[in-house]
């Protein structure tokens, strides 16, 4: 694509911000072996110079496949995943320390492994990039994306607890020693399905409308695909017996719904739904047990922590949330410096309570400045909606954008004990990687949209030769009245 | 390790990671606000063409100056902005338009801006419903001034310096 001289690519600016996130990278990993080891040791910067590599490597790629896209996605993601693998090697050598032994290697332990995960990411990030070279062309999968998500999210519910239940929620193929998560995988899929139904559909939806109580209501007819979502996304709930999960999809879907048709009356109609649900599984669980009584449990969990019945329970006890609220509150407003902490208190403190474990050792000022990237990777994503000129894309990265701010409040809340705890993975900082390679994936389709919305108009379809004539007729054009 | 380095080191770390936060939003800061742009700022300077007199409509105290954005002021789309280049933009419904309108009233090849010799002009491309300058109807290719809405089926266009 023909560069257009004067527009800023924001290329040279990705790369700076890139260099200072991987250097805070590198302090980090140094801070956490002197507090831990009592020394640095000189490969200290290792890992960090591998990431440097791994993200110069998307760098250059997006230098060519995608000039324009948004040059702070990368960084502020990049950060997220350094520090993530920065926490996890700190986890490594805090075990190696408690059982006398050696740290390991820089590819050994959980770091290491999440810096494999990383380059595999990265490659399918690229891979991505350079095959879609314009967002426009998933629309004509839009229906097999769809189906896909839907048989993704249901394979855990359909096989056996033996090859799909990890810590009491089926989430999981376990194949082997390797376990995927195709739920992950399922989000993108889903979002550009509904993006792809909503741009068709929305003007019934948001035309044919009945006004009450000073909200337009739809009709009832054109509820269908809403409800069919929503009972699909309760059956995700009791079946999986997962709320995070089922919680994300129906927001994902309410939201592209709202962007689609501009009516706040969905999002109430969304809320209302979604919490008369859960209040009446709640209810459900509390007289009837049976499948209901997982979600039951978990919500006592959530309202009655530090309640000696919860916190001594055999099966699903408050142990873990109660660890994290008392990690969080250690660590208090400045944390007790990374390394110094003892997150290993908190059970899957490598996962899901990633957060906990970070915030007891970087404390409010250090999570908050963690929060406010994810904050800004998702204004990045909205901006690309905003900016980009078709529906679809606009839906699309809408939606990716919202399910990613989802996706980290609805697990930020379950650990600080804001909503009921959920098994939702940290994006990008949690070990495990179907997450990390969705979320890759998932930025990889932002920096596309964001590409397009961001590139001045050349070429293209549109050049045609125009008329050879001068114009004749000036219809519209102002006359200037020159005072003296 | 001494105790001090390790505090200003915890300190010094958390300082590093405001600081990058502080960093990314210094570059994405023009565009963070750019929706919230006022008339006051896109208006000619003074001095630039005579004292302008006070209620002078804003489009023809920008005469003379070339477009640099094509941004959709009212539609589904509304927001969107595009810089323009050197190549025409065509609107409609067809996927493969510049700007992709999903309207009811917009047929799949609307109308088409054209470049030439620093102006732009709009041309009908034999739509159904017809592309409106402010509010005369185009039926030929006419030059766009700054800041004249042009209308397609219930999305409108303005050329922004």
């Amino acid at each position: 694509m023909p560069r257009v001289s004067g527009t800023k690519t924001g290329r040279n600016a990705e790369l700076g911000l890139l260099a200072l996130a991987m250097i805070i990278v590198a302090i980090y990993a140094a801070i956490v072996e002197s507090n831990q080891l009592d020394k640095v040791t000189s490969t200290f910067w290792v890992p960090a110079a591998l990431l440097s590599a791994l993200f110069l490597g998307l760098h250059t790629v997006v230098r060519f496949v995608a000039p324009y896209a948004d040059p702070v996605l990368i960084p502020a993601v990049a950060l997220l995943n350094g520090l993530g693998i920065g926490f996890l090697r700190r986890l490594d050598i805090g075990d190696a320390l408690g059982k006398k032994l050696d740290p390991p290697g820089i590819f050994g332990g959980l770091g290491g492994r999440q810096l494999a995960w990383t380059l595999i990411s990265l490659i399918l990030a690229s891979v991505l990039l350079v095959i879609i070279r314009d967002h426009k062309v998933v629309s004509r999968y839009a229906y097999t994306l769809g189906l896909a998500g839907i048989v993704l999210v249901m394979i855990p519910a359909i096989l056996p607890a033996s090859i799909s239940e990890i810590n009491g929620a089926r989430l999981w193929i376990r194949v082997g020693p390797l376990s995927l998560q195709p739920g992950e995988f399922a989000k993108i899929a889903l979002v550009s399905f509904f993006a792809y139904y909503l741009v068709r559909k929305r003007e019934v939806l948001s035309l044919a409308s009945r006004r009450f109580l000073g909200l337009d209501f739809p009709r009832g007819r054109d509820l269908g695909p809403v409800v069919t979502v929503w009972l699909l996304s309760l059956l995700v709930l009791v079946f999986e017996k997962d709320l995070g999960t089922a919680l994300l999809y129906f927001g994902l879907f309410v939201v592209t719904l709202y962007v689609a048709t501009e009516r706040a009356s969905w999002l109430i109609i969304g809320l209302l739904l979604f919490f008369g649900g859960v209040y009446v599984a709640y209810l459900l669980g509390a007289a009837i047990g049976g499948p209901f009584a997982n979600f039951y449990d978990r919500a006592s969990v959530w309202l009655h922590p530090f309640d000696q019945e919860n916190y001594f329970r055999e099966f699903g006890s408050s142990y873990q949330l109660v660890q994290s609220l008392l990690g969080l509150g250690t660590g208090g407003l400045f944390g007790s410096g990374p390394g110094n902490g003892s997150p290993r208190f908190v059970p899957e403190v490598q996962t899901d309570f990633i957060f906990a474990g970070m915030g007891e050792e970087i404390g409010l000022f250090g999570l908050s400045a963690l929060l406010v990237c994810y904050l800004l990777i998702v204004e990045r994503g909205l901006r690309a909606a905003l900016g980009v000129r078709d529906s679809f894309g606009k839906l699309v990265a809408g939606g990716l954008a919202f399910t990613l701010g989802l996706q980290v409040f609805v697990i930020l809340g379950g650990i600080t004990g804001l909503i009921p705890l959920t098994g939702q993975t940290t994006p990008f900082l949690s070990a495990g990687g179907s997450s990390l390679m969705a979320n890759w994936l998932l930025i990889a389709m932002l920096l596309r949209i964001s590409d397009a919305s961001r590139s001045p108009v050349t070429g293209g379809p549109a050049n045609q030769p125009g008329p050879k004539q001068p114009p004749v007729q000036l219809h519209g054009a102002m006359t200037e009245v020159i005072k003296p | 390790m001494p105790e001090f380095v390790l505090t200003v080191a915890r300190f010094g770390f958390l300082i590093l990671l405001w600081i990058f936060v502080f960093t990314v939003v210094g570059v994405i800061r023009k565009d963070l606000f750019a929706g919230v742009r006022t008339k006051s700022i896109v208006a000619t300077p003074r001095g630039v063409g005579g004292v302008m007199a006070p209620g002078r409509p804003a489009a023809k105290a920008k005469r003379g100056k070339t477009a640099r954005q094509l941004v959709v002021t009212a539609g589904q789309l509304a927001g969107t902005r595009i810089t323009l280049g050197e190549a025409p933009i065509t609107i409609g419904r067809a996927e493969d338009s510049t700007l992709v309108i999903t309207d009811d009233f917009a047929s799949a090849r609307h109308a088409r801006l054209v470049p030439r010799e620093g102006q732009w002009f709009v041309e009908d491309l034999g739509s159904t419903n017809g592309t409106y300058l402010d509010r005369g109807k185009v039926s030929g290719p006419t030059p766009v001034p700054l800041g004249v809405p042009i209308r397609i089926g219930r999305t409108s266009l303005e050329l922004r310096p």
